[in-house]
């Protein structure tokens, strides 16, 4: 059972490394991320949003509904924990 | 982006995920988890993601030991298998 | 889980020393978030770093007097209510949902007022953060309230 569940490690391992022969370089300026989106957000965050940390304006402002529901649901994490193991004072 | 610290960084990566993996005492498996937290914080910090190393330092490192060492103070330390 | 004093003098005054500095960086973080790296999601952490060492070194008897977990409720809510609000307002000026230029903050214009948008939502995911952290911290330590 050890050997086997190795074997299936090690095919995952293979896969994924398969799986990265495609993506582009590390910090590759012909990448096609770098080539169409992120010069939209350097070249215009300052001017539409007086906002020098891009990351910032792309998180709270361009992609705000993004933000809204990431923030919804660490709260709900934390009713649930409430809703769930937080027990009644006895009276 | 400098690659022997690149190298460096992942390795002790792997080496502490796999002691935190194989430790039987879980309050020390919990530390092992910060340093891989940790270094995982250092490795974003050295590509340029300085917002993301922020978070991953004080949710990773910090926070969730904090809960994981709660809910092991409710249960046993030691780990089974 | 903790029910009285941490019985030792220097970590009680290590840790009162501290907050208030773990306090004061975390609003710095909020507000700062416009020109260096931080926002909502690190300062919120960072302030209920500050109340959850307060828990572990005061016990829960006192801290709880000091800072109740309604209290966290309440603020997480408020903070969730801020940025719904800081959605929806703008839809009842004639703008999108979540589109700041239509904030109805009349002496300020333009690029400036999505920056001021940028604050109040940075406030509300932090509070909204805070609120959710204390809260879990709360409910594993198995407190009655």
């Amino acid at each position: 059972m050890r050997w086997f569940n190795a074997l299936i490690m090690l095919l995952f391992v293979a896969l994924m490394l398969y799986a990265t022969v495609d993506l582009p370089d590390h910090a590759d300026p012909q990448s096609p991320a770098n080539t169409h989106v992120s010069p939209t957000y350097i070249e215009n965050s300052v001017k539409d949003t007086h906002t020098p940390n891009i990351v910032t304006a792309v998180l709270a402002d361009y992609r705000g509904y993004d933000t809204l529901g990431e923030t919804m649901v660490i709260f709900t994490a934390g009713l649930a924990c409430v809703l769930i193991l937080m027990k009644r004072k006895e009276r | 982006m400098i690659w022997q610290i690149d190298f460096w960084l992942l390795v002790i990566l792997i080496v502490t995920a796999l002691i935190a993996l194989s430790l039987h005492d879980l309050l020390a498996a919990v530390a092992a988890l910060a340093v891989y937290s940790f270094l995982v914080a250092l490795l974003f910090g050295q590509m340029g993601a300085i917002d993301v190393a922020f978070v991953e330092a004080t949710l990773g490192a910090g926070i969730s030991g904090v809960l994981f060492i709660v809910a092991l103070f409710f249960t046993r330390r030691r780990s089974e298998d | 889980m903790i029910k009285q004093h941490y019985q030792s003098i220097i970590v009680q005054t290590i840790c009162s020393l501290l907050i208030p500095f773990i306090q004061l960086f975390a609003l710095y973080v909020i507000i700062h978030g416009h020109y260096g790296p931080g926002g909502g999601f690190q300062g919120g952490v960072l302030l209920a770093v500050s109340i959850i060492l307060q828990r572990l070194y005061l016990g829960t008897g006192i801290a709880h007097q000091k800072f109740p977990p309604k209290l966290a409720l309440a603020l997480g809510a408020i903070g969730m209510l801020i940025f719904c609000l800081a959605g929806i307002v703008p839809m009842a000026f004639g703008g999108a949902f979540l589109d700041y230029g239509n904030l109805p903050l009349f002496w300020i214009h333009g690029a400036e007022l999505r920056a001021a948008g940028i604050l109040i939502v940075e406030i509300g995911i932090g509070l909204a953060v805070f609120g959710a952290l204390v809260l879990i911290f709360d409910s594993l330590a198995g407190e009655r309230w």
